[in-house]
């Protein structure tokens, strides 16, 4: 198979004429949806952690304990809120 | 982990406004801003409805996703809390928020809109816990010390219920069985998606 000189420069010309198309059109796509950047807010600690207000704390919980935290909310709803469970009970 | 959630049972709510004032109390919240309120539908139509509302700690917040400055961030029990050093006020969440929760203090000078102001579901903000700066610009932090928000444990009625998205749905369950009525619940499915309680919404589906 002969290549020609004009015939070579032609795809050289197309192929680097391709890979610009590329490039520019990249510019062109979709942003991607999922958040990348965090929030600019300050590093909040978990209500787990507590408070230093001892006095203030409710349940015999241990700070840092979040299983324990957990059943305290819980226990406080469902006595707190739920009347039929509180009858019942 | 718990997912915290608010359920406001219309079939309960008698427009007493106490969790209006609870909050009110509890968080020294300024003049003219009202973290809840208690709207009523069809009023003074026999059969109309009050249901209290505030913000709903949303699953995809649209205050989030128009914040300008990113000054929102989603703690990992789900409610949705924002930094005040890092709002400027533009005021954009309060338009892309369905239940109207961000507020505005108007009391600057020439009427300059303040930072914005929202319920923190009690769980104050991103300074250290229970601390003089967390309560002066967020309020008491109420889930660290062991307990539910303040609205919904004043409530006369219980008609309001706040905790663990599991064990306010299981509330409610028992409650619609029991009286046979009253399962639909306002704002559920905007705020948390049209999943079950406690339920991821599903991918590529809209909720």
């Amino acid at each position: 198979m002969k290549h020609t000189f004009h015939s070579i420069t032609h795809r050289v010309v197309r192929g680097a004429g391709l890979c610009a198309a590329v490039v520019f059109l990249v510019a062109c796509g979709e942003q991607p949806q999922t958040p990348t950047r965090l929030s600019a807010a300050k590093k909040d600690a978990s209500p787990v952690v507590g408070t230093p207000a001892e006095a203030f704390k409710q349940g015999s919980w241990k700070s840092g304990d979040a299983n324990a935290w957990n059943q305290q909310l819980r226990a406080r709803a469902n006595y707190g809120m739920s009347d039929y469970q509180r009858v019942n009970n | 982990m718990a997912r915290m959630k608010f359920i406001c049972d219309a079939e309960r709510c008698i427009e007493c406004n106490g969790c209006v004032t609870a909050c009110k109390n509890e968080h020294e919240v300024p003049w003219g801003v009202n973290r809840r309120r208690v709207v009523t539908l069809n009023d003074g139509v026999p059969g109309e409805k009050s249901i209290s509302v505030a913000c709903m700690h949303c699953s995809d917040a649209p205050c989030m996703a128009v914040c300008p400055t990113n000054c929102f961030y989603r703690t990992d029990e789900g409610v949705v809390l924002h930094d005040k050093d890092v709002c400027i006020g533009c005021g954009y969440c309060s338009y892309a928020c369905p239940f109207g929760a961000p507020q505005f203090p108007g009391q600057g000078t020439f009427g300059v809109r303040g930072k914005m102001d929202k319920c923190t579901f009690c769980a104050g903000g991103p300074e250290a816990n229970g601390s003089e700066a967390e309560f002066e610009k967020y309020g008491r932090n109420r889930l660290a010390e062991g307990k539910l928000p303040a609205c919904a444990e004043m409530c006369s009625t219980k008609a309001l219920l706040a905790g663990d998205g599991d064990v306010v749905a299981d509330i409610l369950r028992a409650r619609v069985i029991q009286r046979g009525k009253g399962a639909e619940v306002w704002g559920w499915g905007t705020a948390y998606g049209s999943q079950q309680a406690g339920q991821p919404p599903k991918e590529g589906k809209a909720s």
